[in-house]
């Protein structure tokens, strides 16, 4: 199956039964495959006319108490800005697939890129944290759409799935496990008195419990800047509250945000650093190099964001270069060389996007550093 | 003392809405003799006096004065983005379809950010009841022209008047779907109370539209005081039910037609999913 379906497939088996979403290249099949396999098994499926509604939708959708997602391209990941800002101000769980293609604008429609990693970490505006992953092959944006569920279900708050168009058509065996070994979870849910209840008192994680609409709890959620109650305060301290218990509950647990994977770092003198689908470039470029007798490591970021700062900080105290592989000008190579701050050099193998980068592309670079 | 005499001691009566509002909320925002709070609440007693699960029923508003509604409202109440809540509203009666929605909000949100959700909601039939302030322009932001605002009115942007054409509102809602319509202004409260709870009670996309002054910002300017406007909700309006649809422009220089202007039944955007999609053997 493709990685869009692949997806979709995820999307289910972590529980989604809402869809909100508008059609657009190279993400569409995502939508597809939900509109069929939704009212299957008792979900909605529903396109709505623009990508500004999709998002409102989802987020309408996950305070009805469902599980909730939207899946667009760079065009339609622009316009659901505004209403991912709410869904981080109003810590709403949902889940937003983001299959790059090249742009700006209306770019390459049909062609895949990652020149949208900078957009999914500030797109939005004001300060705030965002947790997004990154997907290599079809098996595996199956396994991360359930895992980005589960966090954005834990720690309440929009999480995106940042894919590119090659991963997403591209058509891979994928193992789908028995429902029971499927690890989903839930919001944290409210208990106590329902009059007394503050929706945004936050319990374990500094994440607060999330009541449905519906069950007698009369919440109010607006994108005003609010108290733990949910009612808006026009205050400096207001805001100053309610920014630190959104930073919090992402800055206290980077450990369990944070996915890498690391390969042959031990001995590496030149790590690269990659994501996505350029991480299989790099890892067929790490595996020339070695077999060149070039001591290459290279570090995988799973979740792009928050950053691994601090596995970047740790490597380049020792490593005699850092090369981050991306399919764009550099954007998350910012991040890279202001984590190694000065300590080691820090090159990029980009291109302005439309096709993958090739392992050639990267060993070059490699042999002109090491 | 004794119990009796206790009693006695006058106690300052209570709002027969105070179940309904977050008094912890009060003073609101809402000038002196603004419409807002009158249509707000009409609504909250039509909600009360409907006999609907009102722990099931919730209101979203999206921004502007109107929009605020939603945070005095001691139900679920939902407070999102500027034009968006009626594609919210479309998210949660979907996500669980026994809730009762009720979509409060202002004419620059519903109609001109907001316009494109608002005709496809009626277009799909979404089981929503929208309320409209309308009060001819952006109160919220000073004043500025609306959809709504009518031709040559005098706002902010339009200094010399506006040069564009109003919306007529009732025959937008017709034109693309809506099952339920009425107009009213906050003068007619017991009419326009009655035409909420029969649209909060009837299935399908309902829109209600209210005419309410906005003194500080629409008045002032176009040399309508407070009273003034409701004068003119008296003397220039007349009512009629199933008008011609095309005859439904605000223009208080001739006569503006209110009433109860559609009533008609089709099937649901959910019922229509569960019929058209849910079967697929
Ligand atoms: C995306 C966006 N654009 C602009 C604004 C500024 N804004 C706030 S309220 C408003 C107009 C509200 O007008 P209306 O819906 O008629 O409500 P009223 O205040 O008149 O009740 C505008 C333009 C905003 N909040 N968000
Ligand atoms: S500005 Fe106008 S609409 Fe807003 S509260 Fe004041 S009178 Fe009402
Ligand atoms: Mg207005």
């Amino acid at each position: 199956m493709t990685g869009d379906e692949a997806c979709a497939e995820g999307a289910l088996a972590a529980g989604c039964r809402f869809f909100g979403g508008y059609p657009i290249t190279p993400a569409t099949e995502i939508a597809e495959h939900m509109s069929k396999r939704l009212p299957e098994v008792g979900g909605t499926f529903i396109q709505m006319e623009d990508e500004i509604a999709a998002m409102a939708s989802i987020l309408g959708g996950a305070w009805a108490g469902q599980k909730s997602m939207t899946a667009t391209s760079g065009p339609g990941f622009s316009l659901m800005m505004e209403n991912i800002g709410l869904g981080v101000c109003t810590e709403t769980p949902c889940v937003v697939v983001n299959v790059q293609r090249v742009g700006p604008s209306t770019g390459l429609p049909t062609m895949g890129a990652q020149a949208d990693m900078m957009q999914a970490r500030w797109g939005s505006h004001g300060d705030y944290r965002i947790i997004a992953l990154a997907p290599m092959s079809a098996q595996e944006i199956f396994f991360q759409t359930i895992t980005a569920f589960n966090l954005s279900e834990r720690y309440r708050t929009p999480v995106f799935i940042m894919t590119d168009e090659i991963v997403g058509h591209m058509s891979e065996k994928v193992i789908i496990p028995p429902a029971d070994r499927i690890i989903t979870e839930w919001r944290p849910k409210p208990s106590g008195r329902k009059d007394r209840f503050l929706l945004y008192k936050p319990g374990k994680n500094g994440v607060a419990p999330m009541p449905a609409a519906g069950e007698g709890y009369n919440v109010h959620v607006t994108g005003l800047t609010h108290d733990e109650k949910g009612y808006p305060v026009m205050s400096v301290e207001a805001q100053e509250q309610m920014m630190d218990r959104l930073c919090r509950k992402i800055d206290d647990n980077l450990d369990d945000i944070i996915m890498t994977e690391a390969h042959h770092l031990d001995d590496a003198e030149v790590v690269l650093v990659s994501y996505g689908i350029s991480a299989r470039t790099s890892l067929a470029a790490m595996q020339q190099s070695r077999a060149m007798g070039m001591k290459v490591g290279f570090l995988r970021l799973i979740t792009v964001w928050p950053f691994a700062q601090r596995q970047i900080a740790a490597l380049a105290e020792r490593v005699k270069a850092l090369v981050t592989v991306e399919i764009n000008l550099g954007q998350m190579h910012l991040e890279v060389t202001r984590a190694a701050a000065g300590k080691t050099p820090c090159h990029l193998v980009g291109h302005a996007g439309g096709t993958i980068i090739s392992p050639d592309q990267v060993i070059a670079t490699i042999k002109e550093v090491y | 003392m004794p119990a009796t005499a206790r009693n006695l001691t006058p106690k300052s009566p209570e709002h027969p809405l105070e179940d309904l509002i977050r008094s912890d909320r009060i003073p609101h925002i809402w000038c002196p003799g603004c419409g807002i709070g009158t249509a707000f609440s009409a609504a909250l007693t039509a909600m009360k006096t409907s006999g609907l699960d009102l722990q099931k029923t919730c209101m979203v508003s999206g921004i502007g004065c109107s929009g605020r509604a939603a945070g005095y409202v001691k139900l679920d109440s939902f407070h999102t983005t500027h034009g968006r809540a009626i594609p919210f509203a479309t998210g949660l009666k979907l996500g669980n379809p026994a809730l009762n929605v009720v979509v409060f909000s202002g004419d620059g949100d519903l109609f001109a950010i907001g316009g494109n959700h608002f005709i496809h909601a009626a277009r799909r039939n979404m089981d929503l009841t929208v309320i409209c302030l309308n009060n001819l322009n952006y109160g919220m932001t000073g004043g500025q022209v609306a959809a709504t605002t009518p031709f040559h009115a005098r706002t902010t942007t339009t200094p010399s008047g506006n040069p564009d054409a109003p919306f007529n509102l009732p025959l937008l809602a017709w034109a693309s779907g809506a099952t339920y319509v009425a107009r009213w202004t906050i003068l007619h409260t017991r009419e326009l109370t009655e035409c909420i709870q029969k649209a909060i009670l009837k299935n399908g996309f309902s829109f209600i539209e209210v005419l309410g002054p906005c003194p500080i910002n629409y008045g002032r300017r176009n040399k309508e005081k407070s009273l003034q406007t409701l004068k003119m909700y008296q003397e220039r309006t007349i009512i009629r039910n199933n008008p011609q649809m095309d005859d439904l422009d605000v223009d208080f220089t001739k006569q503006v037609v209110l009433g109860e202007f559609v009533d008609k039944d089709r099937p649901t955007c959910i019922e229509n999913y569960d019929k058209t999609c849910r079967i697929l053997e």
